[in-house]
């Protein structure tokens, strides 16, 4: 691949005075006996597309499902280091997972909606929070958040029909559209196109530059250009470690670690 | 001729060459396989049609009852010769009902009462249980007393059989259960158009009996909805909260790995081992009644439960993991992610495992004689302490009698049981379909 390409593509606007939206302190996960991530320091700025690359078991995912600590589903798993979101750590017994869910939401890679209806799968997350007081109220979150999601013109006259029936890039986008419902201040994408053909990923791509107007974005992603394309800063993981993190630019042009060098030019991975 | 022989320019030049994988022999592999399979089909088609041939066959005829409609005279005479029915209406209850209806067959035969040989064979001629449909029309309406008007009174069961021609004539007469003097009365009605086979509905309303023609499954079919009853209030509650709790909150660890041994474990425990538990428990310790469908139902609960945890933990097991994920991902507690999601996909599957299980206890005969239900009951229950019967245990009890009439009602009574057995399996089939969601 060609390094120059991808730094033109990619746009930074980052907004390195703001303070950090959620901060990684010597995070380290066990899974049972086997330590899967060590030591990872990683600021994730606010209104800002943070992507996670490396090569497959190298631990960028695991340090994803620690952010909303969705590692807690997994028996054995246990997250050492400190993590914060706004200062707070989400590992103190004070913080209620659900609540921190319903702030850092999450798009998986496969597409997942509920087998309901596409109201349905937008409406769950308010109402369940209780984010909206009346029908008109939840009327109006799901529809902004189609909108927002980019669905809204093509599923507007078929929202009582089942989500599962839709296309592949469609359920990722209704995934996103669920996702931003609840209105989370961080938005975690675990390689949310994987699945997906290259003008649908092209589709969910934009659109991930869009909602970091509002959202702090983290992604997961195996391919290098999209990571080049859509994120302002890049970290690179490989065999649990955080070996380099950087502005993107800097990371895809100019990386300080032969890992990095090796790995973004095709050599390992 | 293996493609390693061959030269390389033959292979490039000659494109009819083709290579031996041994497809010959791979295609009559398949072949031999699938003629099996149909083998296999066919064998177990056969027997299931031979049962079923040979229980229709032989239980059909238990559905019509053979019934004399004749003219009977409500003699105040018989029934109430001191005319005292206005100060102690227990006379009509007691009065002497048979000697009614002998009279009346006689009459429509044209034997006279004196004969009193004549008499007692005409005695054997109509059941016994008209004794009962005759008592029924005099004490709803006591002004029958001293008219006359056509009755339909049920034949004995040997006459029964005689006209459904299960009783061989070619037989010597005194080794057979009818006389000729009975097959020619029989006859003689039936010219006159007196006997009639309506449906028996007495098979399915009828409690125990001695007489075969009385007899019925109303006793048995009351105790198997009470025990049915019993069971899925009981097993299907208890035994989803535990495939819940098991399959999405439980810590995996030797604890639950043990549970999970035993559950599968106590599945393949004999019925007949839960029947004992049950008589131990619930009839010796708790003092509950014998013979009771609540005792029943309990130990067929009890049976049922391994059955419906280990169909509902596999339901609950097939629901994708990304429905639990994306639940979770947006903030669903383990609670609402479990009843909002999960839950209503596993729905099938429950349904389906639960009704085969009640299917299962429905058939169980085992467990209900070590616990006294196999008794001589003749009222219905009302209530789930009352003595009661079910289904298989009738059977069984029947199959045990000797009469010819019995062997066509114990035919009746598991086309019966099969019936609501194949219900169940096609509601089983329906509601799968009902809940089924595709993602």
């Amino acid at each position: 691949m060609s390094l120059e390409s991808a730094a033109t593509i990619a746009a930074p606007v980052s907004r390195p005075n703001a303070p950090p939206k959620m901060q990684g302190e010597k995070v380290g996960v066990f899974y049972g006996e086997k330590q899967a991530l060590f030591d990872v320091d990683l600021k994730i700025e606010q209104f800002n597309v943070t992507s996670l690359i490396g090569p497959s078991g190298c631990g960028k995912s695991t340090f994803l499902r620690s952010l909303n600590r969705m590692n807690d589903t997994i028996d054995g798993c246990r997250v050492i280091g400190k993590i914060t979101l706004d200062h707070d750590d989400i590992y103190d017994p004070s913080i209620d997972v659900v609540e921190l869910r319903a702030r850092v939401g999450m798009v998986f890679q496969k597409p997942n909606p509920f087998p309901k209806s596409i109201y349905e799968n937008v409406a769950y997350g308010p109402k369940i929070h209780g984010i909206a007081r009346n029908k008109a109220d939840l009327d109006e979150i799901v529809h902004s958040s189609l909108r927002r999601a980019g669905l809204w013109n093509e599923v507007k006259d078929r929202l009582q029909e089942p989500g599962t029936g839709l296309s592949g890039g469609q359920q990722q986008r209704l995934c996103i559209a669920r996702a931003i419902a609840t209105k989370p201040e961080v938005l975690l994408m675990d390689e949310p196109c994987s699945a997906l053909d290259p003008i649908a990923t092209a589709v969910i791509e934009e659109l991930i530059d869009e909602l970091r107007e509002n959202f702090t974005i983290v992604i997961v992603t195996h391919s290098m250009q999209q990571a080049a394309r859509v994120s302002q800063k890049t970290a690179f993981f490989h065999l649990g470690k955080l070996i380099e993190e950087g502005k993107t630019e800097d990371i895809f042009t100019n990386p300080k670690n032969k890992q990095t060098q090796d790995y973004i030019t095709g050599r390992i991975g | 001729m293996t493609d390693a022989a061959l030269p390389h320019a033959t292979v490039a030049t000659a494109a009819s060459t083709r290579r031996d994988f041994g497809l010959k022999r791979r295609h009559a592999a398949e072949f031999r396989f699938r003629l099996y399979g149909i083998v296999a089909i066919v064998i177990g088609l056969g027997f299931l049609a031979i049962l079923l041939v040979s229980i229709f066959s032989k239980g059909y005829t238990a559905f019509v009852q053979t019934a004399i409609t004749v003219p009977v005279e409500f003699s105040a005479s018989i029934i109430d010769k001191d005319n005292e029915r206005a100060t102690n209406p227990r006379v009509l209850v007691s009065a002497n009902y048979p000697v009614i209806a002998r009279n009346a067959v006689a009459k429509a035969l044209g034997v006279s009462p004196d004969d009193k040989a004549a008499m007692r064979d005409i005695g054997k001629f109509v059941s016994d249980g008209s004794r009962s449909t005759l008592r029924e029309i005099v004490v709803n309406d006591p002004s029958v007393i001293g008219t006359t008007r056509n009755v339909t009174l049920l034949a004995a069961a040997d006459i029964d059989s005689a006209n459904k021609g299960q009783i061989d004539l070619s037989v010597p007469e005194s080794k057979r259960k009818v006389s000729d003097q009975q097959v020619a009365w029989l006859d003689r009605l039936k010219q006159e158009g007196a006997i009639s086979t309506p449906f028996n509905w007495g098979l399915l309303t009828f409690g125990a009996s001695s007489r075969p023609e009385t007899a019925g499954l109303g006793v048995a079919l009351v105790g198997s909805l009470y025990m049915m009853a019993i069971v899925l209030l009981c097993a299907l509650p208890i035994g989803v909260a535990a495939s819940i709790y098991l399959e999405e909150f439980a810590k995996k660890n030797r604890f639950t790995d043990f549970i999970e041994v035993n559950i599968n474990n106590l599945a393949a425990v004999p019925s007949i081992v839960f029947g004992l538990l049950g008589l131990a428990v619930f009839i010796n310790f708790f003092g509950m009644p014998r013979s009771a469908p609540l005792v029943g139902g309990l130990v067929l609960t009890l049976m049922t439960l391994p059955t419906i945890i280990i169909a509902t933990r596999a339901a609950l097991r097939s629901v994708p993991p990304s429905i639990r994920s994306a639940a979770l991902g947006i903030g669903a507690s383990k609670m609402q992610m479990v009843f909002d999601h999960v839950l209503p996909l596993a729905t099938p599957g429950i349904l389906t495992g639960t009704i085969i299980g009640l299917a299962r206890a429905l058939g169980e005969t085992a467990p209900l004689l070590l616990i006294g239900m196999v008794a001589f009951v003749a009222d219905r229950p009302t209530t789930p302490l009352d003595p009661a019967t079910a289904l298989p245990v009738q059977i069984y009890m029947w199959a045990n009698e000797a009469e010819r009439a019995f062997v066509e009602r114990t035919s009746g009574a598991i086309i019966v049981l099969l019936l609501f057995l194949a219900l169940m399996n096609l509601a089983a089939i329906l509601l799968r379909r009902r809940f089924e969601r595709r993602w």
